[in-house]
């Protein structure tokens, strides 16, 4: 692996650029929001939090049932990077929506059916990483995970449709005709950035853990104490 | 059974249970017994049942409905869906983008006089997002203030 260029290294550059562009035009340029002010300018971090966290999500899915499928180390490996960096996004996702209701709705919190089941979301796949780390059989911890991932990614399209089946206080979904296109350019943009930064991370975790997995195969059957090495 | 074939078969149940969740949610009901806030019509048609109860009414604050009133006073406004309108004394500070004609929803008791009290306002946004009218100023500094405010 040493020596060898890494493709994710050119997309992480991509993602820093495409997010410092785009948070300096969401910042700088973009106009506030008629009603609510700068307080506005939070939803080019929000929203593509909330996109790439459910398509990372959707990642670690798709991986589980390829994991179980096929039993194969690689598919496992996918299922590590995308579940580990889809928690982190929604913990981030849930941190950002409550300092922006506070500002506009006026509450840090309610139990309203968007925040909820996010909150499930979270707490779900959170499941499964701990889930994971009580598992010292790695082909038992791949299936199982899996088999948790598939359960849990239920709730995933509940988080994104149930502002349109329920009364929520969370408003329904935007659209480029209800936003202004001045504020479409920087939301946008820090979407590429945010899916190339979670790009970066996925691929980055899902190798670490095949190396972990190779130096655990390699090693284990000949492993030996640290008296043997010594009184060797 | 094989290892490959136990694999199988946890995936088919895995994905048969997520199935299953998905299609309760959607299609039961379920939503109609875990209401999230009343309009002033249902409020007003349970009126009896609803006297005492803390439950979430959400409406648009009435155009015209807001009345003055001096610091330390609940505010006054009336909540209304287009076809009934619910009288709200609220010891709460409002939110910056509270004003008439703004969505709200409102978590509080019917009295028995019929006013709906309520230490716990909020306001709702919809999905649009456009920038200030030429001459229109965002008055940043109210928006700042506000969040000052105890609630």
């Amino acid at each position: 692996m040493r020596g060898k260029f890494q493709w994710e290294h050119a997309v992480l550059l991509l993602a820093l650029v495409l997010l410092t562009v785009g948070t300096y035009i969401g910042l700088a340029v973009a106009p506030p929001e008629r009603h609510m002010g700068d307080v506005q300018r939070i939803m080019y971090v929000h929203v593509p939090t909330a996109w790439i966290a459910m398509l990372s999500l959707t990642v670690a899915f798709v991986a589980a049932i390829g994991s179980l499928w096929s039993g194969k180390h690689k598919w496992d490996a996918a299922v590590v990077g995308s579940t580990e960096t889809g928690v982190v996004l929604t913990g981030l996702l849930l941190s950002q929506g409550m300092i922006w209701a506070r500002a506009t709705w006026g509450v840090w919190w309610d139990w309203d059916v968007r925040l909820t089941t996010s909150l499930v979301m979270f707490i779900l796949f959170a499941g499964v990483l701990a889930l994971r780390a009580s598992v010292d059989s790695a082909e038992r911890r791949a299936s199982w995970s899996a088999v948790a991932i598939i359960v849990a990614y239920a709730d995933v399209p509940l988080v994104y449709f149930c502002v349109r089946w329920w009364r929520s206080l969370h408003q329904v979904q935007s659209t480029p005709e209800t936003v202004d296109a001045a504020m479409m350019l920087p939301l946008r943009i820090n979407a590429f950035g945010m899916l190339f930064l979670a790009t970066w991370f996925i691929v980055r975790r899902a190798r670490l853990e095949l190396a972990q997995r190779q130096v655990e195969e390699t090693t284990l059957p000949e492993r030996r104490s640290v008296e043997e090495v010594q009184h060797a | 059974m094989t290892s490959h074939g136990k694999r199988r078969a946890a995936l088919i149940g895995a994905l048969s249970a997520a199935a299953i969740v998905i299609a309760i949610m959607a299609l039961s009901g379920i939503g109609d017994n875990l209401v999230y806030s009343w309009s002033p019509s249902e409020l007003l048609a349970a009126r009896q049942k609803a006297v005492g109860a803390t439950v979430r009414l959400g409406g648009q604050v009435e155009v015209g409905s807001l009345e003055r009133v001096q610091p330390g006073e609940p505010l006054r406004f009336r909540v209304t869906d287009g076809k009934e309108s619910v009288a709200i004394l609220a010891n709460a500070v409002p939110p910056a983008m509270f004003r008439e004609g703004i969505g709200v929803v409102i978590e509080g008791t019917l009295r028995k006089d019929g006013h709906f009290e309520t230490q716990r306002l909020m306001v709702k946004h919809n999905n649009e997002y456009q920038a200030p009218e030429e001459g229109e100023m965002v008055n940043a500094k109210e928006l700042e203030r506000t969040l000052e405010g105890e609630v």
